[in-house]
């Protein structure tokens, strides 16, 4: 088991993982910018290492500063958190190099999962279900045009260096192809350095349902069971649930077992997340394999009843998993509190919080950084806690986070509590009858 | 003085904050070296005693307290408070083990007292296995050094007080 581990992270993940090693009696290292100098996760570690300014270029990406900062405080081992360095195979190649074990992915897997073509490819041959699409990258718009009559109008043209919807365009006649073609691939270039396109079935109004995995270095894995994730603005999401209320037993073994699948193919080792569109039918589709813990790991926690941050590091230390797969045994819903006003458009809005008090209670879990007389940073992502609510029931779950969300006081600035207010009053979650398209009909 | 008083000075020591401390009682010298405390949450390290010379041990134990010279402040031997006000701080800008000097046979690049220029080399930041040269960005004479040889250093951490009158 490690003796030491440096956390190359910020905010609530920091104090996540840092929470985890200290049960575990792990020593912890926090690296912080100047900009997170009181920040809580600073605070809380055994040691703390500055490690740069405030941009993140220059102190959480900043890999050589991270290195140095494991270097002489003698950590074994970097846990990367979400974000930042966390899906980064230059990273995990040069922990490798100095001796630190990276507790994440391998280079060669990250690479794979990142490059999305690639990946959707690996993911047929192991026989997981994906969407009927181009094999790899479009060569030419003859070919493209020839596979969009073939797969069916509306299909989606996608970057394959893409992220965060950038060089997507989503196409519905024959007419408009041309003019999409040329202006994602524009666009691609220009954000990701790579025209390289891929075509894909456009699903209507799918649901975003992923599937928690965790494989051990024999290449075993195993699932544990399904987040609901279709609520989301611009892929970003902003609530999520499990048990889906879409699922049956019958969907969640096939894409369990489609899950298991997929990261057996790649003899996975860690936690991930495989990513899945579900349509009205309940087909599913791979989208994307997560090679990292997520932001929504809390609600699998509390309804399987594991700490994924320990069993995350116990995998990565070669403790082999039980080969069990886990089913909900109860319900759970997070809300992401931002710092942001929802009814400006979700403008972010950073700035000494006067007053916070946290709900608490039966069944209530805040997972959060921030407190009393703290200064946001403006440098960093907006999330400023996660409200996480479990019950027996899902009508019960949504009761406590009603009344957590009206117990929550954050002052000084605004927040989206007012948002997760209303989406627990809208007819549509209530009733459990909502897919991505939720938010674009969605009035503050 | 037994062992058991001698763990005494070692812990006042540690207490009082001091970095460097000599002792001479009777026909016994003390020498003890206080790492500096770079981070915040570190534990407390006992410091180190690095040199002891018994040549007698007396029989009885002093009452009185002995008279230690502190080395770790001014030259003078009273505790001034200095006016810092126009002194410039040169800030470590990377990560990793501070060096005086090239190696621990060559003289250290700077000591107290030194004109330096901008482009001087002052001293030596080692990380991943790299020894990397750092030049002064300022010029002006070395009123202080802040930091030990041989200790690991953090980003923004101040190194030296350079007075640029």
């Amino acid at each position: 088991m490690f003796s030491k581990i440096l956390i190359a992270n910020r905010g609530e993940i920091a104090l996540r993982i840092i929470r985890t090693c200290k049960e575990m009696n792990i020593k912890t290292v926090a690296v912080y910018s100047t900009a997170d100098k009181e920040s809580l996760h600073v605070r809380f570690a055994d040691e703390a290492v500055c490690i740069g300014p405030p941009s993140s270029s220059e102190s959480y990406l900043n890999i050589p500063n991270i290195i140095a900062a494991a270097e002489i405080t003698n950590s074994d081992a970097i846990h990367p958190g979400y974000g930042f360095l966390a899906e980064n195979a230059n990273f995990s190649k040069i922990c490798g190099e100095n001796d630190i074990k990276f507790i994440g992915a391998s280079p060669a897997m990250i690479n794979g999962m990142g490059d999305k073509a690639s990946a959707k490819e690996t993911m047929k041959k192991a026989g997981v279900p994906t969407i009927p699409g181009s094999k790899g990258i479009i060569k030419d718009f003859e070919e493209c045009k020839k596979l969009a009559l073939k797969i069916g109008y509306p299909v989606m043209l996608k970057a394959t260096a893409g992220g965060g919807g950038k060089g997507m365009r989503l196409v519905w006649k024959e007419e408009n192809l041309e003019d999409s073609w040329d202006s994602a691939r524009k666009e691609s270039k220009a954000a990701f350095g790579n025209d390289g396109m891929y075509m894909e079935k456009f699903i209507e109004d799918p649901r975003h349902i992923e599937i928690q995995i965790i494989g051990d270095k024999t290449g075993k894995a195993c699932h544990l069971s399904e987040r609901d994730c279709s609520i989301q603005r611009r892929h970003q999401k902003l609530a999520e649930e499990t048990p889906s209320p879409f699922m049956t037993p019958k969907l969640r073994e096939e894409m369990g077992n489609a899950a298991i699948k997929a990261a057996e193919a790649v003899k996975y080792e860690g936690v991930g997340t495989v990513e899945f569109l579900v349509d009205k039918y309940r087909k599913f589709f791979f989208m994307e394999m997560n090679t990292r813990i997520q932001v929504e790991h809390p609600i699998t926690e509390e309804v399987v009843d594991f700490d994924l941050i320990k069993e995350q590091i116990k995998v990565a230390s070669g403790i082999k998993i039980s080969g069990q797969n886990y089913l909900p045994q109860l319900h759970a819903i997070e809300c992401r509190i931002n710092a942001e006003d929802p009814s400006k458009d979700f403008r972010p809005c950073p700035g000494l919080i006067t007053n916070f008090h946290a709900p608490g209670g039966h069944g209530i879990r805040i997972d959060t950084h921030v407190y009393s007389n703290y200064m946001i940073p403006p440098f960093y992502d907006s999330m400023i806690a996660k409200v996480i609510t479990v019950a027996q029931t899902r009508e019960e779950a949504i009761s406590k986070m009603k009344r957590a969300l009206d117990e929550f006081v954050i002052e000084g600035i605004k927040t989206t509590i007012p948002f997760h207010q209303k989406l627990m009053l809208s007819k549509a979650f209530i009733e459990g009858k909502y897919t991505t398209k939720f938010m674009d009909d969605f009035k503050m | 003085m037994d062992l058991n008083d001698i763990q005494e000075l070692i812990k006042f020591v540690a207490k009082s904050g001091a970095t460097e401390v000599d002792l001479e009682i009777d026909n016994i010298k003390i020498s003890i070296k206080s790492p500096a405390k770079k981070r915040r949450g570190t534990q407390d390290e006992a410091p180190m005693v690095i040199h002891q010379d018994l040549t007698q041990v007396p029989a009885a134990i002093t009452t009185l307290p002995p008279t230690i010279v502190n080395t770790a402040n001014t030259e003078k031997n009273e505790i001034v408070e200095e006016k810092t006000d126009h002194l410039l701080t040169v800030k470590s800008s990377m990560i990793g083990t501070f060096y005086r000097g090239s190696s621990p046979e060559t003289p250290p690049f700077v000591s107290v007292g030194d004109e330096i220029n901008i482009g001087d080399t002052i001293c030596i930041i080692e990380a991943m296995k790299l020894f990397n040269e750092i030049e002064s960005e300022v010029s002006g004479k070395i009123v202080k050094i802040l930091v030990d040889d041989s200790t690991p250093i953090e980003f923004d951490q101040p190194l030296f007080l350079v007075d640029p009158s």
